[in-house]
């Protein structure tokens, strides 16, 4: 093969892997985007044009001025903030609690509790409802964000003990001596000397336990569907479930939904993938 | 598997070595107990506790009865539940066969094409790419619905725009079309993951195996399958044991956009919708928890015995292969 032909094929496959890659992102993205374009819309527009971007004379918030008249988002947005943070909050303190303890501490029956607690990683915690439902009856926690706070903490544990200790492992035993020497407690060397220096992993178990609490339906429904408790893919769920006639509506509250993910996603997509890809940074 | 012989021969190995002396460290306790208790009491006694509700059942006078394997004799056996179980299951087997051979396959791809050296425009691809794994069911099931509804008719236009519009069906509707067409709304769906992870395989390959290769004059395709495919068949393997956890677990995109009844006439009916249905009920029939047990029961048999056939055969002949 010569070097010119060389060159030539190279440019067409390189326009090749591009176009390619283009049609892909476009099936990615095109759903999400008829979404929030049509919720800007008037009815009229949606269906006789739907793919068409809102002008002057279609655009409307009708959709949106509804949803905040007939749904309690806000309510419902802010249970599943308070539900997703203090969550993520218990799984990184006590995950990192356990972490240190398997990976610092040699004692008897160390190995079986590591197996034990990172069994969890393959279960899905879904297949104990009826358990976990007869407990928090008998607890008196139904219809409490409580109940769905100790859930996600229980399912988000195992992942968490797993990542932080592979970490933990890593940081030099010379700076926890040396810590030791100086009088630091062991509590005072994992919070202030060791977690500093594990930053990264915990930025991957946040984004990586966030998602499935936030955008979780089974559990909501199962153990908190009372009005006050909602989270926002529950009162997303039953709102256009109730007002699927309304078109506006339903895509103004799917938009309103997506929304905070999407913010979200653009403010840590590099986290998350060098997260998702780590180690491979070369 | 390994792992648990280890662990008892290190057992062992404590025991029989002389206990040094040395005050009790509480430290370890305080770290332990909060991540122990919570996941012991909130998750793994309540797994055991459904799996030993299934062997019971409501007696005649609403006493709880002891009934050893009936529960599980009526769902597989009994008309009025097998009809419904092995439809499920049969379901749900579809609807894994096509997750895997379709998003695995465009998952590899993708990863491939991104992981071309000097190529434009990477992080914009890999954002767009894995946006639908971050988006709810809800939403997922949703707009779909929407986009797939001939009331609105958005999926006609677009398809009429590349002169397709006769090939336009509701398939949502139509009891030959849903669940395929759900199983490909979940592969849209998670076609990020295996996309991310392989992509992540194929960055740590050192470049003089590649450039080993080169100066062979192996490039191109015959680089790929010859050099790079062997070295993330691990990543592929990991891809395929998540995709089958999230199958056969996977309950609310079937929920959302078909509802409880996972119509039309529970031609997308999986292992999830039932068990919710059978534990709330659905209709006129009303919920009974011994049965939602029995089938979680069912779901947890099948979960686990996959994940051990994978732990034993093909993860430890990836072991073997690798270096």
């Amino acid at each position: 093969m010569s070097v010119i032909v060389g060159a030539r094929s190279s440019i067409v496959r390189s326009a090749f892997v591009h176009i390619v890659l283009i049609v892909y992102t476009i099936i990615a993205l095109i759903p999400a985007i008829v979404v929030l374009v049509n919720s800007f819309k008037s009815r009229r527009a949606i269906f006789g044009s739907p793919m068409s971007l809102p002008t002057p004379d279609t655009f409307s918030l009708i959709g949106y001025q509804r949803v905040f008249e007939r749904g309690n988002f806000l309510l419902y947005f802010e249970n599943s903030v308070i539900v997703t943070l203090v969550s993520l909050a218990l799984i990184i303190v006590f995950g990192a609690m356990a972490a240190f303890a398997l990976s610092e501490y040699e004692f008897r029956g160390h190995r079986a509790l590591g197996l034990y607690l990172v069994l969890g990683v393959m279960i899905p915690i879904r297949l104990g409802t009826v358990g976990i439902v007869k407990l928090m009856a008998s607890a008196g926690l139904s219809d409490t964000l409580t109940a769905l706070i100790l859930v996600y903490t229980a399912q988000g544990l195992p992942l968490a003990i797993y990542i932080l200790a592979e970490f933990m492992r890593g940081v030099s035993a010379d700076l926890k001596s040396a810590a030791r020497i100086d009088g630091l407690s062991e509590y005072s060397i994992l919070f202030f000397v060791v977690m500093p220096l594990i930053r990264p992993a915990i930025a991957t178990i946040v984004v990586f336990t966030m998602i499935p609490i936030w955008n979780d339906l089974w559990f909501p429904l199962v153990l908190a569907p009372g009005e006050r408790t909602r989270t926002i893919t529950i009162g997303a769920q039953s709102f256009v479930g109730q007002f699927l006639t309304d078109w506006n509506a339903v895509l103004a509250a799917l938009s309103l939904a997506i929304l905070p993910v999407l913010v979200l996603y653009l403010a840590f997509s590099r986290q998350l993938i060098r997260g998702l890809t780590a180690g491979a940074v070369k | 598997m390994r792992s648990a012989a280890l662990s008892a021969a290190d057992a062992e190995a404590f025991a029989s070595a002389p206990a040094p002396k040395r005050p009790v460290r509480w430290h370890i306790l305080v770290f332990l107990a909060p991540a122990a208790s919570i996941y012991t009491v909130v998750m793994l006694l309540p797994l055991v506790e459904s799996l030993w509700l299934s062997f019971f059942t409501t007696g005649a006078d609403r006493s709880v009865v002891f009934t050893g394997l009936g529960n599980y004799a009526r769902l597989l056996l009994d008309p009025t539940w097998a009809r419904f179980f092995w439809n499920a299951l049969r379901n749900n087997l579809i609807f894994f066969a096509i997750n895997m051979a379709v998003q695995n396959p465009i998952g590899i791809l993708l990863a491939a094409l991104l992981s071309l050296p000097k190529l434009r425009g990477r992080g914009f691809y890999r954002t767009a790419f894995f946006l639908p794994t971050m988006l709810s069911f809800v939403i997922v099931g949703f707009v779909w619905r929407l986009l797939l509804s001939p009331t609105w008719g958005v999926a006609k236009s677009f398809l009429s725009f590349f002169g397709l519009g006769a090939w336009f069906e509701p398939w949502l509707g139509q009891s030959s079309t849903a669940l395929i067409t759900l199983s490909l709304i979940s592969v849209w769906q998670f076609v990020g993951i295996p996309m991310m992870l392989v992509h992540a395989a194929l960055l740590i390959i050192p470049d003089e195996l590649i450039e080993a290769a080169e100066s062979e004059g192996i490039v191109g395709f015959a680089q790929f399958f010859k050099v790079k495919l062997p070295l993330i068949w691990p990543s592929i393997g990991i891809v395929s044991m998540l995709t089958f956890v999230g199958n056969f677990n996977a309950f609310d995109l079937v929920f959302i956009s078909q509802g409880s009844n996972a119509g039309p006439d529970y031609s997308t009916d999986l292992l999830g919708t039932l068990l919710y249905r059978s534990y709330f009920g659905a209709g006129t029939q009303i919920g009974d928890p011994y049965m939602g047990a029995t089938v979680a029961g069912v779901m947890f048999a099948i979960i686990f015995g996959g994940v051990a056939l994978y732990l034993i055969t093909i993860q430890r002949r990836i072991a073997y292969y690798s270096f």
